[in-house]
């Protein structure tokens, strides 16, 4: 199972990737801060925010989407450790991307929110797929994934996928003409969830070529992706 | 019919300070100073105009202007890039000098206009206009023009004339957005006749009192604020009277979306957005969307009759 992988290179080495790897994630939020106390955002600061909360939230979802073929094709097991991290900071932007919309955009103007959301549907994918999060979110630490199971678990955060793919709908959807970025987003998420079927097929063939006689290994889950 | 009476102070003189300072270097530039004079040399023709101080007009908004640095920096040009910020950072290609303008079709003379003559043909007005943009933003803008019925007055559209066509420039060597093709360019948009003729609707050639930034669409525009921003076609080459309604480049690209008339209605909303309500750039909280922008006073009559959610 991925997060029992054994991790070879020094813990200190690890948490020194790890601090650093925080503070990178940082860098994309310090930037907007700045931007907006010096008045660097351009005429329309609320939009630039919630785009830019939002694209993030995708480039993080796409990023950790990455780790898994990234591993495979490396051989680098303890990239897996990096995450969880790189998971909850997706999160952590969508909830920001979310309060932008809420509160500088719509200023909780519940009544419009809701029309919003029942009538709009860019914004109906895009709350589906924030509503599909919090659950991940909410058990990405240890303590829940012993309480629940690997197993369960793991099939609980498939759902990554299905949200990623609304993510990119709800951009797809929003943009005026141009579908040019997320066209892009598009693209990098049908190749890191292709390689998943294609590894996956193949992983089921070899597994029928081997033990033909026992094919209930078919139906078997299959290491995570 | 309401009337507001004008400003006593105009909002050209309520210009940020930046601005004005710019406008001595005008002045300068006109009497002869040698500093500036190579820069723009359109804007002598402008300053003489600036300086015989047009009257406020009556269908100026009491409004506070966006400031000249909103106006001109966060700009829909697709000719330049689909980003706010693109024509302001790649318009400056864009070659004004020489212009001009043919007025054909159904009427009786057809006439190419230079651009230095068009300014002629009627006294320019400073027209402070709301403008609405279909993605639910909006800015005051201090236009500087003249009514696009004084153009069309010059060329006699025929009995059979019902649209006027506005095709705008596209040439891929100076406007680099026109290579991709997000739109079908030439960029093409068009009014019923009684639309063009009405008193609001002006060709814009200055902004703030100064000649228009490239950006803003030099070196001359529609401007019709009483519908969404995209209806008012930028640096104008061609206009034609014509019987039939003009197929016009964001009809084409989306009619469900966006529809000919293109009103500024909040009740009828964007099939992916709601129109009801809009940021004014430099405001934090939304305001309400007015029905045809605030002009309803003015132009409502056009559309008696109408079913403005079908004619939408």
């Amino acid at each position: 199972m991925g997060w029992h992988v054994v991790f070879n290179p020094t813990q200190r080495q690890l948490s020194a990737l790890k601090t650093a790897l925080f503070i990178a994630c940082l860098i994309p939020l310090a930037r907007l801060g700045w931007g907006l106390w010096y008045d660097q955002l351009g005429a329309n600061p609320i939009e630039f925010i919630t785009r830019s909360l939002g694209t993030w939230t995708l480039k993080f979802l796409l990023i950790t989407l990455t780790v898994s073929p990234l591993r495979k094709l490396t051989g680098w097991h303890w990239l897996l450790r990096l995450r969880r991290m790189l998971g909850l900071f997706a999160f952590f932007h969508v909830v920001l991307h979310l309060t932008a919309y809420l509160w500088l955009d719509q200023f909780f103007d519940w009544q419009a929110i809701l029309k919003d959301i029942l009538k709009r549907p860019f914004i109906t994918i895009g709350m589906s797929a924030f509503v599909l999060l919090v659950p991940l979110a909410a058990t990405s630490n240890q303590a829940m994934i012993r309480r629940i199971g690997g197993k369960r678990w793991q099939q609980l955060h498939r759902s990554i996928y299905v949200i990623a793919i609304f993510g990119v709908v709800h951009y797809w959807w929003l943009v005026k003409k141009d579908v040019t970025l997320p066209a892009l987003y598009a693209v990098l998420l049908v190749v890191l969830l292709g390689v998943r079927a294609l590894w996956r097929e193949q992983e089921r063939r070899r597994q029928l070529a081997v033990g033909a006689p026992m094919t209930q290994g078919r139906g078997k889950i299959t290491a995570p992706q | 019919m309401l009337i507001r009476h004008p400003a006593e102070i105009a909002p050209s003189e309520i210009t940020p300070r930046g601005v004005f300072e710019r406008r001595r270097e005008f002045l300068k530039t006109a009497a002869g100073t040698t500093l500036g004079l190579a820069l723009q040399p359109m804007s002598e023709v402008f300053a003489a105009e600036k300086l015989a101080a047009t009257t406020p007009s009556p269908f100026s908004t009491l409004e506070k202007p966006n400031s000249y640095k909103d106006v001109t920096t966060y700009n829909n040009f697709y000719e330049f890039g689909v980003e706010k910020t693109d024509p302001a950072e790649h318009a400056h290609t864009l070659k004004t000098k020489p212009w001009s303008v043919s007025v054909e079709g159904l009427v009786k003379q057809s006439k190419t206009f230079a651009i230095d003559d068009l300014i002629k043909l009627a006294p320019l007005e400073e027209r402070v206009y709301r403008m609405r943009c279909v993605e639910g933003w909006s800015m005051v803008i201090p236009w500087l023009g003249l009514p696009l019925a004084a153009l069309l007055k010059q060329v006699e559209p025929l009995g059979s004339a019902k649209f006027v066509e506005f095709i705008t420039a596209a040439d891929p060597k100076t406007m680099p957005g026109v290579s991709s093709r997000v739109l079908d360019w030439p960029y093409i948009e068009g009014l019923r006749l009684d639309e063009a003729l009405h008193p609001l609707t002006i060709l814009a050639v200055g902004l703030y009192g100064e000649v228009l930034p490239n950006q803003n669409g030099a070196p001359l525009r529609m401007v019709v604020p009483w519908k969404y921003g995209f209806k008012s076609g930028k640096s104008i080459v061609r206009i034609r009277l014509v019987e039939r309604e003009p197929q016009t480049s964001w009809v084409k690209a989306n009619a469900r979306e966006y529809g000919f008339y293109s009103n500024v209605n909040p009740d009828v909303d964007h099939p992916r957005w709601s129109q009801a309500s809009e940021r004014r750039i430099g405001e934090f909280l939304k305001r309400k969307t007015l029905p045809f922008n605030g002009y309803a006073d003015q132009v409502a009559r056009l559309y008696a009759g109408m079913d403005l959610k079908k004619y939408y």
